[in-house]
């Protein structure tokens, strides 16, 4: 286990200085001059030379890309070229909890839905529930996630008024302020999240209540409600975990976009904002966060599966 | 539905050719023929489309921002433009894109993950380090990166997307590979003196082809999406083209006032996916490629 924790590791630090690589690289791979694309045409010789050296591109490119790498380990990721050149560190820094709390909100409200939803449709298969729900789960892979979020302020802010259409607040100002201004968005990102778990879920327990331990179960005299979560549950949730790691590529993809609906400053407005207005520094520094966040995700999940099943062994 | 086995007769039998098995499965999914007709209504839709609605896509009229009726049964938009025309032009753009996309990533990402399985050695582990890499991330953030890069517009956007997809597609290629690779016919070919090239493409290939399938109607469900999102985003296609991610980006702004701005186009990106999805489902079941995700 050790062994394998360590390896695990090892690899999500591999990954991530090959994406460090990447985004060093991202900046000389633009066709033309970056600089040219990120200044306008008026700005004259000497700002484009000053922004040359700013960036560090009037060096040899080993030395940029060591000190990139050097750089980037200290958390250091450059400032903006924009306005008061705002440290990268700082935006993100401010960015992130809102990503963050918009894909653990998202989490919870997926998993809330999927697993009921899932148990229904296992345990009465081929009956009018299933069919609701496998019409569910299709509607919620389909749909794209921003359609939703727009509907959804249809409905919620401009027609009832229930809850806010955009903005953002802390948790630590307010939690209902949080919650009221997150719960839309977390409906909008987490719904093919849901439809994925869900399906995931129900076919595991199918597969689970073929096996002996469940006639074993139902023999003794066990009621059904003891067996699902006795037996069947702890079982079935195996396989739905590795999916839940795959699966969370999309809600920090779709956090990425419905932020931008909700116009939440999160990681996901910083980054296309950024590549809108050609502000290369600040896109290497969300597409690295992003990212790291991705990796490191993953390998919770990895660490997770081993905590959950002992019959797992990695050496 | 899907879940109906085969009669037992029929499982242990020679499995009949490929044609018939997808007949007979679409004959029993109701899902997959409503699939068809949704795909083929807007393909019908999309090459009629001047019939159908006979406005400019890109005409602006002082008849702003009308809700749905005779003239305009889907309204119009801020600019006084049909929205049943932008829609159907979107659809072009969209489906060509989608399968554009696929076909792409699907000759890329089938040739490397082949040459991967086939030839072995270090040519193999530098083709799947890189595409376990790309694995590694959500596809769409791979291709937010790639247009990062090489800016916006319709074949940026193509590439992008193209790129991006390609793992999915190396990897089956390269596991189907190992398989087939052992087996006899590909040793009797080899006997008989045939280039790799061919047998490759001639034996390996043939026999790959059904979970290859699968993955790209798969995909081409992805790949609109993705694209209607880089559109809706401001990162896809010129700001003139009508695509669906666009016609709602550019309404947005005004769903409190005119709903059906909101509505519509996503509706339309919905329903196709769907219909996709449901294609992609039967062809699954009909050409037994087991599940995965």
């Amino acid at each position: 286990m050790t062994v394998f924790l360590i390896r695990r590791t090892l690899g999500a630090i591999a990954v991530m200085w090959a994406v460090a690589t990447l985004v060093f690289f991202m900046l000389r791979l633009v066709p033309g001059d970056p600089i040219a694309a990120m200044l306008a045409d008026a700005a004259g010789p000497e700002a484009e030379a000053a922004l040359r050296a700013r960036l560090g591109l009037d060096q040899p490119v080993a030395v940029q890309y060591a000190l990139w790498l050097w750089n980037a380990l200290q958390g250091d990721l450059g400032a903006s070229i924009y306005g008061s050149n705002q440290p990268v560190r700082t935006i993100i820094a401010e960015a992130f909890p809102r990503t963050l709390s918009l894909a653990l909100l998202s989490f919870v409200i997926a998993v809330a839905i999927a697993v009921p939803a899932g148990i229904v449709s296992a345990t009465r298969r081929n009956t009018r529930a299933d069919a609701a729900v496998s019409l569910g789960a299709f509607l919620g892979l389909s749909m794209p996630d921003f359609w939703l979020a727009i509907l959804l302020i249809i409905v919620f802010a401009a027609n009832l008024q229930w809850l806010p259409a955009i903005g953002y607040v802390p948790m630590s100002e307010s939690f209902w302020g949080w919650l009221e201004h997150l719960i839309l968005p977390a409906i909008a990102v987490g719904t093919a999240f849901s439809a994925i778990i869900a399906r995931m879920i129900r076919s595991s327990l199918l597969e689970v209540m073929k096996a002996d331990y469940m006639r074993t179960a139902r023999a003794k005299g066990l009621r059904e409600r003891a067996i699902l979560w006795g037996h069947a549950m702890p079982n079935a949730m195996i396989p739905v975990i590795t999916v839940v790691g795959i699966a969370f590529a999309l809600l920090i993809s779709g956090a990425v976009v419905v932020e931008n609906v909700f116009a939440i400053k999160g990681l996901g407005r910083v980054l296309i904002g950024g590549i809108q207005a050609r502000d290369y520094p600040v896109v290497q520094g969300a597409i690295l966060v992003i990212s790291a966040f991705f990796v490191f995700s993953n390998l919770l999940v990895d660490l997770a599966y081993g905590a959950l099943d002992p019959r797992i062994r990695y050496d | 539905m899907t879940d109906a086995a085969l009669p037992p007769a029929e499982t242990e039998a020679l499995p009949p050719r490929r044609r018939g098995r997808l007949r007979q499965a679409l004959a029993r999914d109701r899902k997959a023929q409503v699939g068809l007709a949704v795909l083929a209504v807007f393909v019908i839709g999309m090459a009629f489309a001047s019939l159908i609605s006979p406005y400019d896509p890109n005409e602006m009229t002082l008849d702003m921002m009308s809700g749905p009726s005779w003239a305009h049964p889907l309204g119009t938009d801020d600019l006084g433009r049909d929205l049943l025309s932008r829609i159907l032009h979107g659809t072009r753009v969209s489906l060509l894109i989608g399968v554009s996309t696929v076909v792409i990533a699907l000759a890329l990402g089938v040739a490397l993950g082949m040459a991967a399985g086939w030839y072995g050695g270090w040519l193999d582990l530098v083709i799947m380090r890189y595409i376990d890499l790309q694995w590694a991330f959500p596809n769409f953030i791979i291709a937010v990166y790639l247009v990062a890069v090489f800016g916006t517009g319709l074949v940026n956007v193509i590439v992008a997307v193209s790129l991006a997809f390609l793992d999915d597609f190396a990897r089956i290629a390269r596991s189907m590979t190992l398989t087939i690779r052992e087996e006899q016919f590909v040793d009797a070919a080899r006997t008989m003196g045939f280039s790799d090239g061919r047998i490759l493409l001639r034996h390996v290939l043939p026999s790959a082809m059904a979970p290859i399938i699968v993955q790209a109607t798969v995909s081409v469900s992805y790949a609109i999406l993705g694209e209607a999102t880089l559109s809706f985003l401001g990162l896809g296609v010129e700001a003139t083209t009508p695509t669906w991610g666009l016609i709602l980006a550019d309404g947005r702004g005004f769903v409190s006032q005119a709903w059906w701005l909101g509505v519509f186009p996503g509706l339309a990106i919905m329903l196709v996916v769907l219909a996709i999805n449901f294609i992609g489902d039967w062809l699954r079941d009909a050409l037994d490629v087991r599940q995965s995700l």
